[in-house]
């Protein structure tokens, strides 16, 4: 893990804080934070396995109490078989952490009345999900995404279901500010170089997206020679 | 519906589900290669939505008294077998044991009778390993919503309720006295158990008891009416093969170890996100076999008599005799200082949790012993920082 996360170029690593220790007796048992180096990543805690705001937010508190930055990632996924992010109970607990100080990022659907009414209780930024975490269908909700995107006032994370390196770059070019990536790499033959990848990727998307110069996708052809040239033949 | 009314219409239920009908596919007899292609999905999958990651849990018997007769379990009320029931400081040593050796997901066991399996135990066991036990589970007599409630509100996550087996004619015919031969009470057991709250529900069937394909395709529909049912829960499903027990019984039907890998992998593929939990009644072989294919979730170095890890409740064992303690006679008394209470099968992968966990990262698997934090379920409220 140490290696793939040194390949990727990352600055953000998420922790599922049911898998940590966070009564403070370093249980060598739920060592999983050891293996993240806190002067070279922000560690990121997440509240998977929350399935209320209520339970997230009690999380989240545990979180800061035990040492962890007071920065959360908000997953509030009750269903198991699809992880979809519950709307109603995300925006609670949103609310409630984001009033406390928290940095919050809410992983959600690709919502984007949700992702406004996230930012309008505070939020440092929307998580809308690309497809079924971990289905590696890439940017399903890519329409809803670019509405979320071009009326967003805070960064954009596509989280979830990216599951190859030219879907990350996808992501960056529609003007995504990050990616967060997990399963592609973690079950990959060789996580390092597939780390690698997706760090190319991620610059390559977001050097076109800054280029502005990509044009979009049309059903016609268009002919590098202007059709109507002629009429302004001589006039310059 | 309920989905005694889907079992009694399976047919059409299995046609109008697609997963259901590939699982049905999937049990027909396959060729060696096609068992292949089946388990390379099955790894594909696994790793997809489990991670390079393998759970695991230690089962704690708290007592073997039963009220029951179930033809194949050595805790049958009519077996002369020497029974405890460990008192909350016993059960608390023994979880102290299981914590040492790295266990941080604890079910606790118990046969069925009201008397000694008594109102308020449980919940007093849970409430005692809370603070050290991140994650507990039961598997004990069905019971009522209202019942599992407290249980729930102790810091209990998980329940585990098998059918035993779905052949409702069967059932009758292999359960034969105590409030256990109620087919229909067992079957909404775990409807129960999620109104209650708890939030990982296990359910499985006894391999044996049985025809196995149609015992695992009954399974596999169970699970697809829970998942739509009880949504919010995290599901597993375990298949045990019968194993010798006290009173001598030998399984009616048998699973070959390929038709066994055959229905596991149907099971992955079919059921993506679904846990499956691996016991150590299968041999040490067949389970580092089986490790990587397609189980989440495993037992080790497990014991299944109450005080098998630390030796508590030694001095106490007794007969139980039609729903009486019966002393043991001289000198066996004397002996019974030393004697643990009788098991509930017997094991055949004997290796410690270090081992187990050694041999798992040497298949480039990572042992996950906490994978829960007990304060999700905590009645306390946390203060704002």
């Amino acid at each position: 893990m140490r290696d793939a996360l040194a390949a990727s170029g990352t600055e953000i690593v998420t922790v599922a804080l049911r898998r940590a220790d966070l009564s403070g007796k370093k249980d060598p048992y739920a060592d999983i934070l050891d293996f993240i180096d806190p002067s070279r990543y922000l560690i990121l805690p997440n509240t998977s396995g929350a399935v209320t705001a209520e339970e997230a937010v009690r999380l989240a508190r545990l979180a800061v109490s035990s040492g962890l930055p007071k920065w959360v990632k908000l997953e509030i996924h009750p269903d198991p078989v699809y992880l979809m992010p519950d709307p109603i109970e995300t925006l609670k607990a949103a609310e409630i952490l984001a009033k406390e100080g928290f940095v919050v990022l809410p992983y959600i659907n690709a919502d984007p009345v949700l992702a406004k009414r996230l930012q309008d209780v505070g939020t440092a930024a929307v998580m809308p999900l690309g497809s079924p975490i971990g289905s590696n269908q890439g940017i399903a909700t890519r329409r809803q995404i670019e509405i979320i995107i071009d009326q967003a006032t805070v960064p954009v994370i596509v989280d979830a279901g990216l599951g190859r390196p030219s879907h990350a770059a996808e992501a960056l070019e529609m003007g995504a500010d990050a990616v967060l990536v997990n399963t592609a790499i973690a079950i990959a033959g060789d996580p390092s170089a597939v780390a690698g990848a997706f760090r190319l990727a991620v610059e390559a998307g977001r050097i076109a997206f800054e280029s502005g110069g990509i044009p979009e996708v049309s059903n016609t052809a268009s002919a590098s020679s202007p059709l109507t040239g002629f009429l302004f033949e001589g006039k310059s | 519906m309920s989905f005694a009314d889907t079992l009694t219409s399976l047919e059409s239920c299995v046609r109008q589900r697609p997963q259901l009908k590939r699982f049905q596919s999937l049990l027909t007899p396959l060729s060696g290669h096609d068992l292949e292609s089946l388990a390379a999905e099955a790894v594909v999958v696994t790793r997809r939505n489990f991670g390079r990651t393998m759970h695991l849990f230690a089962p704690l018997y708290l007592s073997n008294e039963c009220i029951n007769n179930c033809a194949y379990c050595g805790f049958s009320r009519d077996n002369p077998i020497l029974r405890t029931t460990l008192t909350v400081p016993q059960v608390v040593k023994e979880a102290q044991y299981l914590v040492s050796q790295g266990f941080r997901d604890i079910l606790l066991v118990a046969g069925e009778h009201p008397r000694f399996v008594s109102e308020g135990y449980l919940e007093e066991c849970i409430a005692a390993l809370r603070d050290f036990v991140p994650r507990i589970s039961i598997e004990v007599g069905p019971m009522e919503t209202d019942d599992y409630r407290p249980l729930v509100q102790a810091g209990c996550e998980g329940l585990i309720v098998y059918q035993e087996t779905y052949d409702q004619e069967a059932y009758h015919e292999y359960h034969t006295a105590g409030p256990k031969k109620d087919f229909h009470w067992r079957l909404a057991c775990p409807e129960r158990g999620y109104a209650a709250g708890f939030r990982r529900i296990g359910i499985g069937a006894l391999i044996g008891l049985a025809p196995w394909k149609e015992e695992v395709l009954r399974l596999a529909a169970h699970l697809d009416y829970l998942q739509r049912s009880c949504w919010k829960a995290r599901f597993t499903i375990s298949l045990p093969r019968l194993r010798p027990a006290a009173g001598a019984f030998h399984p009616r039907y048998t699973m070959s170890d390929a038709e066994f890998v055959q229905a596991l992998c149907a099971f992955r593929v079919c059921f993506p996100q679904v846990g499956i939990v691996l016991s150590t009644r299968e041999s040490p072989g067949l389970r580092d076999a089986l490790f990587p294919l397609c189980i989440t979730s495993i037992s080790a170095g497990s014991h299944t008599e109450p005080g098998g890890y630390t030796g508590v409740g030694a001095s106490d064992v007794h007969l139980t005799v039609r729903g009486r303690r019966v002393e043991l006679d001289t000198p066996a008394s004397v002996e019974a200082h030393l004697t643990p209470a009788t098991g509930q099968f017997n094991i055949s992968d004997e290796r410690s949790p270090r081992e187990i966990a050694n041999y798992l990262r040497g298949i480039d698997l990572e042992p996950v012993w906490k994978d829960w934090e007990s304060s999700i379920l905590s009645p306390e409220p946390v203060a704002s920082t």
